[in-house]
């Protein structure tokens, strides 16, 4: 059938749970134990993260990083939570408005890119992708230096400018991805409708967006929150660290407070951890819907 | 309600490609122009460019006497029905319908009233709080007709409308559309590249091949009188049977030879077609199936004899294929062109090396491929066509 009513993209029909079935019971058991196999792997680091975050200091030792804490303790969350807890706030600071900006931008770029095409578009375009290689540290002095020259307001504000600019190649290509499988038919009804650009981006492309602002906040929200570079070039100022700073600081000069610094690591990871775990669902819908269509 | 004259439109994209070449028609108020023409003949390109969705490279387009080439889309007063509905997903019908009239800042108690009147109008009223992913095809079509008809505009521009309904529906809404524009009277622009829709929705019907229109005229005109040899077989269906044929001096007459079959001309239509200079000379004849029929006692001029090859019943006639013993079109041919395109099983060359011809017999006769057949026409029903320019032979 080739009704274009656009509507979002469906669910895709997951498979994976016959896929083992239909190979024979006898080779599902191994296929089980080297899956398993692989996620103890992956999940030993996060275990030794766990148990070691409920230690007290004297218990950590190389010789016993495996066992169980004796005595459970939440001292070290609880310190952890003192010294990171402005620092928290401040990453949310940094990272909902960088977010929120990067997203309207990216769904802007994405519809003018991609449906509302100027003369051009495909070159800037192009020239756009060009700013997802460009290394942050090879523009680490000209872009401090361009701030101060341009007096923006030191702290967050520069941060989440800097955020917001690096994100425009990726959130636009996000966008202008998923926008290129909204049939053109729609927008020459609106056309005809007599909805000009604001008005049919407002009330038909903004509509369908969802699952392209759900891929691109998660992505955007993730990469923002973990920026460890950005912030400690475009922060001098302690006060106004994310997270990613302060985790880095609290490494002792003398002795390593491993417990703090695992319960730390972990806090600070939480927020991103819960986007992925809430989200996770439509952000993988989104990039499909995109990948097969495009 | 407003005629459209379009004068020497053309389209050539930035390719070279010139998709509408010249296309002059005056279509008047409240009249439906069927444009029709196989697919990639410039059809809707041409409806694009009256639509303001594409840009007129020439010529000019006048909606209602106003010169329209430069006033954008919104300001043309035109509604457009696309072939796949474009229906917004995320509203529900009647936000759907109503979306037009909400943009021209109408009030919301007469877009409210409106819009269940046009729903009324197009029997979907119980459906306006649904959303278009719970209509069937035929729902979505009416919405889509919903959203053209609320806005009560100048001109209707339809892009093959029907093309994703089942036939049944088709056969339908055909009559509804057309019903529904006459008693609207709004002028009407209707792409389709079905002719049987040509053919019965049309007020008059324009045929378009590459860009170039063929002829403009009724449905009953296009078909008595095709303009040349491209319409004669692109109307029609199943198509007109086609020979190249001589045309001979027989006494103080004519006669047209078919092959080994020998007809003579009564000097009247020899006079209305104009045949008297093409005496000695090859032309291409054609006979349309229903006007070739199995001979009865008597008149044996004009028989074609052969043998039956493929038999198709569809119960009211009896369509019978064979091969007869005279010329084909030339290839290259508009013709051989369009009948390879769309009726590719029916194809132009018989299997015995003849000329595949069509015709329609008695329905429930035990006709079975291998009987032998005599058939017979009548040499008024005959058509006249050049073989050098495939325009129509008639008197000047």
């Amino acid at each position: 059938m080739s009704t274009t009513s656009a509507a979002p993209p469906a669910p895709l029909p997951i498979r994976s749970r016959r896929w083992f079935a239909r190979r024979g019971s006898r080779v599902a058991p191994l296929k089980y134990l080297g899956l398993l196999l692989v996620a103890i792997v992956v999940l030993m680091p996060v275990y030794v993260l766990l148990v070691t975050s409920f230690k007290t200091l004297t218990e950590i030792d190389a010789a016993h990083a495996w066992s169980l804490p004796s005595s459970w303790t939440l001292d070290a969350w609880r310190q952890a939570w003192d010294e990171l807890s402005p620092n928290m706030a401040n990453s949310f600071k940094l990272a909902i408005p960088a977010t929120l900006i990067s997203v309207v931008l990216g769904s802007l770029n994405g519809f003018v890119l991609s449906k509302w095409r100027f003369p051009g578009a495909d070159v800037v375009f192009t020239f756009l992708l060009f700013g997802m290689f460009i290394p942050y540290q090879a523009v680490m002095i000209p872009l401090t230096q361009l701030f101060d020259d341009a007096n923006v307001p030191t702290g967050i504000p520069r941060l989440v400018f800097a955020h917001v600019v690096y994100g425009i190649p990726i959130t636009a290509l996000i966008f202008r991805n998923y926008y290129a499988t909204i049939p053109d038919d729609l927008l020459e009804a609106a056309r005809m409708d007599r909805a000009g650009m604001f008005r049919t981006y407002w009330s038909i492309i903004l509509p369908l967006s969802a699952p392209a602002f759900v891929v691109a906040a998660i992505w955007q929200f993730t990469s923002i929150w973990n920026d460890f570079l950005f912030a400690v070039f475009l922060i001098t100022d302690p006060v106004s660290w994310p997270v990613t700073v302060a985790l880095n600081n609290t490494t002792g000069s003398l002795v390593t407070p491993f417990n703090l610094q695992m319960a730390a690591a972990l806090l600070a990871s939480l927020p991103t951890l819960l986007v992925y775990i809430l989200l996770g669902r439509y952000f993988m819908r989104g990039l499909m819907a995109g990948a097969l269509k495009g | 309600m407003a005629e459209i004259v379009v004068n020497e439109l053309s389209k050539r994209y930035a390719n070279g490609f010139e998709a509408v070449k010249g296309l002059s028609l005056e279509i008047a108020e409240g009249e439906l122009l069927v444009l029709v023409g196989p697919s990639g003949c410039g059809k809707t390109t041409a409806l694009r460019m009256i639509a303001g969705l594409e840009d007129i490279t020439s010529g000019d387009l006048y909606i209602g006497g106003r010169r329209m080439n430069d006033v954008p889309e919104k300001d043309r007063d035109i509604a457009m029905v696309f072939q796949n509905y474009a229906l917004y997903p995320h509203m529900t019908v009647a936000q759907n319908i109503g979306f037009s009239l909400k943009l021209s800042k109408r009030p919301r108690r007469e877009v409210r009233e409106r819009v269940r009147e046009t729903a009324r109008l197009l029997a979907i009223d119980s459906l306006l709080d649904r959303r278009p992913k719970q209509l069937s095809g035929g729902q979505r079509q009416r919405v889509a007709m919903g959203r053209a008809v609320v806005r009560e505009p100048q001109v209707f521009l339809m892009d093959e409308p029907l093309s994703n309904l089942d036939a049944k529906l088709r056969v339908q809404m055909r009559g509804e559309i057309e019903s529904l524009q006459k008693r609207l009277g709004v002028t009407t622009v209707y792409v389709t590249h079905d002719q049987v829709e040509a053919m019965t929705m049309g007020d008059r019907v324009a045929v378009l091949r590459d860009g170039l229109l063929q002829q403009v005229d009724t449905p009953t005109n296009v078909y008595d009188r095709p303009a040349n040899l491209f319409v004669a077989g692109f109307i029609g269906s199943p198509p007109m049977n086609l020979a190249q044929a001589q045309v001979e001096q027989d006494g103080d007459g004519l006669a047209v030879a078919l092959g080994p079959t020998k007809v003579r001309v009564p000097r009247e239509l020899a006079a209305a077609r104009g045949l008297a200079t093409w005496a000695g000379k090859s032309v291409i004849v054609g006979i349309r199936p229903e006007d070739l029929h199995e001979r009865r006692n008597g008149r044996s001029e004009g028989a074609l004899r052969a043998e039956i090859e493929r038999v198709e019943a569809l119960g009211a006639t009896l369509l019978g294929y064979f091969s007869v013993d005279v010329e084909p079109p030339p290839t290259g041919s508009a013709v051989a062109v369009v009948t390879g395109e769309t009726l590719a099983d029916a194809p132009l060359v018989g299997s015995t090396g003849g000329t595949m011809f069509c015709a329609t017999f008695e329905p429930r006769t035990a006709l079975r491929p291998g009987a032998s057949v005599e058939t017979t026409f009548d040499v008024e029903r005959l058509h006249f066509f050049d073989p050098d320019t495939e325009a129509a032979v008639w008197a000047e």
